[in-house]
């Protein structure tokens, strides 16, 4: 079975928004209707949105460490949220695994919202029902689109391609090898919901370089120390073929 | 938790209801067995009816929690999954059978239609007594079990939070019982009484438990796990937004410890302590007014500890928010 999923490389986030911004315009403007905001220009905004990036820092000044963590629906294997709702508005598809909401059926009770450790769910205050990431499933299914932009809206504005998307079912998937390899973990997994999204951790990239290794000092032709010649002139080594 | 009220007063109120249907059925039973005088019938007329106007109430209070009261049909589809459905589909049976409790008596259809054992005359108010009475019991199990079944808030994951909702229900019960019999001067005062103190006795030893349990623990999942960064010294330093947002709004109560503290002495005394010397000044002082007085105090305590019981809560997500906290 197919299980779509985002992973998100907090090596690499640099904590622009920008994945905010676009997941926003392209879920109001779809055919879903608009994630409403109250007061968008006025004191105390608030609104819905899909997606939110939260700044964080590791250790004690001046030894530092910035973490950029955008957070949305992680598209849980086992949703907590699925089996509590009464009507069945929250459903996770079979096809492909995104947990989604049918706005249609949703009484706004909320209690979805109760039932997710992780807080991915809001409610749209006009609309009256509760909302969170779709994996912009609208977007992802359309076959319509070129292959290439069959992504979510926040994969395809990332500018440092923090974020990847793909199938973590399939072993050889993108976003399965840098699981793998790049050790990618998910969040609160005491809980056993599995979350299909997948964190990278931030890596440190330092080279090992030694002072032998910068200068040639077993090589018979190295140069640094041969005697000038005596004339000055040029060698062999000088002449260009 | 954010404490909603329209959910403080359903389940009060549907406490209370409930707890007096078993109030009157309880007394019908040893109206039966002869260890009471029987009744006339307007006693469990009156009572069914109070207990349908508390059920109804409960209801009306609970469509003000729905953002789509329209569509709250559809929640009776999930029963299989959802303790929510399931109340959905337990309370109008509960109604149901309580509306023909009454009805039944009203009618006066007290003529046995069978005798088991040629000792029990059974009619028509013993078998819709019955069924209710199981109903009621089931309605406990669904309200409570909607907070008790969310694995995720440790203060409710708790047979406790059963436990309190079935006997502080059933105190009010007894309790409206004893006010309701005091109001129509019927002999009964001393025996809901009794048995009011008995139901909050209990709740007060599973309440205490809960309380002694929530002051305890701590929550099994850190930032250090919701975020995955694990490292001693985390802070957050951005939520996402400037402004607030349905996850600053929704879980957190924004009250002061003080403040809560103070709930809490409130409701223990008000639902607890008050209503039990109450009782026990009616039954030496045979005071009518002090068994409805009781019933009134007890039920605004509840609605305090159901109160307090949100604030208890403490959701996990609010990890990510603790820079609100």
């Amino acid at each position: 079975m197919t299980q779509l999923a985002l992973v998100i490389d907090l090596n690499v986030c640099v904590g622009c928004h920008a994945c905010v911004t676009s997941c926003k315009e392209w879920n109001t403007s779809g055919w879903a209707g608009p994630m409403t905001d109250q007061r968008p220009y006025d004191e105390d905004p608030t609104g819905t949105f899909f997606n939110r990036v939260q700044t964080y820092e590791a250790g004690v000044f001046p030894d530092t460490e910035t973490y950029h963590f955008p957070k949305s629906c992680l598209h849980c294997e086992d949703p907590p949220c699925v089996p509590v709702c009464p009507t069945g508005a929250s459903y996770k598809r079979e096809d492909n695994g995104v947990v989604l909401v049918d706005y249609d059926k949703c009484i706004g009770c909320k209690y979805c919202s109760w039932a997710c450790p992780y807080g991915a769910r809001e409610i749209d205050e006009k609309l009256r029902v509760m909302k969170k990431c779709t994996l912009c499933i609208d977007r992802i299914t359309d076959t319509s689109l070129p292959e290439s932009e069959r992504k979510p809206a926040c994969v395809l504005a990332c500018p440092t391609s923090a974020r990847l998307f793909g199938d973590i079912h399939d072993p050889n998937s993108n976003v399965s090898v840098a699981i793998r390899e790049q050790g990618g973990y998910p969040l609160q997994p005491e809980w056993g919901t599995k979350p299909a999204n997948h964190y990278l951790p931030r890596r440190k990239t330092r080279i090992q370089i030694h002072e032998d290794e910068l200068v040639r000092a077993d090589n018979p032709l190295k140069k640094e120390e041969l005697p000038s010649l005596p004339d000055g002139g040029e060698t062999l080594d000088d002449v260009a073929w | 938790m954010h404490p909603a009220f329209s959910v403080i007063f359903l389940t009060t109120l549907l406490g209370a209801g409930q707890g007096l249907f078993l109030a009157l059925y309880t007394g019908q039973l040893y109206a039966l067995a002869n260890l009471l005088p029987d009744q006339s019938n307007d006693f469990y007329i009156m009572g069914s009816f109070l207990s349908m106007v508390l059920l109804i109430a409960g209801l009306i209070a609970s469509v003000f929690h729905l953002g789509r009261p329209e569509r709250a049909w559809r929640a009776a589809t999930q029963w299989r999954t959802s303790w929510l459905s399931r109340e959905v589909v337990v309370l109008p049976a509960a109604m149901t059978l309580t509306f023909f409790y009454g009805l039944f008596h009203y009618l006066g259809w007290t003529q046995s239609l069978f005798t088991i054992s040629d000792t029990l005359p059974v009619d028509a108010t013993l078998v819709t007594g019955a069924l209710g009475t199981l109903v009621s019991f089931l309605l406990f199990l669904c309200t409570a079990m909607i907070y008790a079944s969310l694995r995720f808030v440790k203060a409710w994951h708790t047979p406790l939070t059963v436990a309190n909702f079935l006997f502080l229900g059933m105190a009010s019960g007894f309790m409206l019982a004893a006010a309701l019999s005091a109001y129509m001067g019927t002999n009964l005062v001393a025996f809901y009484g009794t048995w009011a103190v008995v139901a909050t006795t209990l709740g007060a030893i599973s309440r205490g438990s809960s309380l002694y349990r929530n002051s305890k623990f701590r929550c099994k999942v850190d930032m250090q796990s919701a975020i995955g960064v694990h490292h001693s010294q985390l802070h957050q330093k951005a939520q996402g937004f400037m402004g607030g947002s349905f996850n600053t709004r929704e879980y957190f109560h924004g009250k002061s410890d003080s403040f809560l503290l103070m709930i809490r002495y409130i409701f223990l005394l008000m639902v607890f302590v008050l209503p039990v010397l109450m009782i026990l000044f009616a039954y030496l002082s045979e005071s009518v007014r002090l068994p409805i007085a009781a019933f009134a105090i007890q039920y605004i305590g509840l609605v305090l500890e159901r109160y307090y019981f949100f604030t208890e809560a403490k959701h996990p997500q609010n990890l990510y928010y603790q820079s609100m906290a």
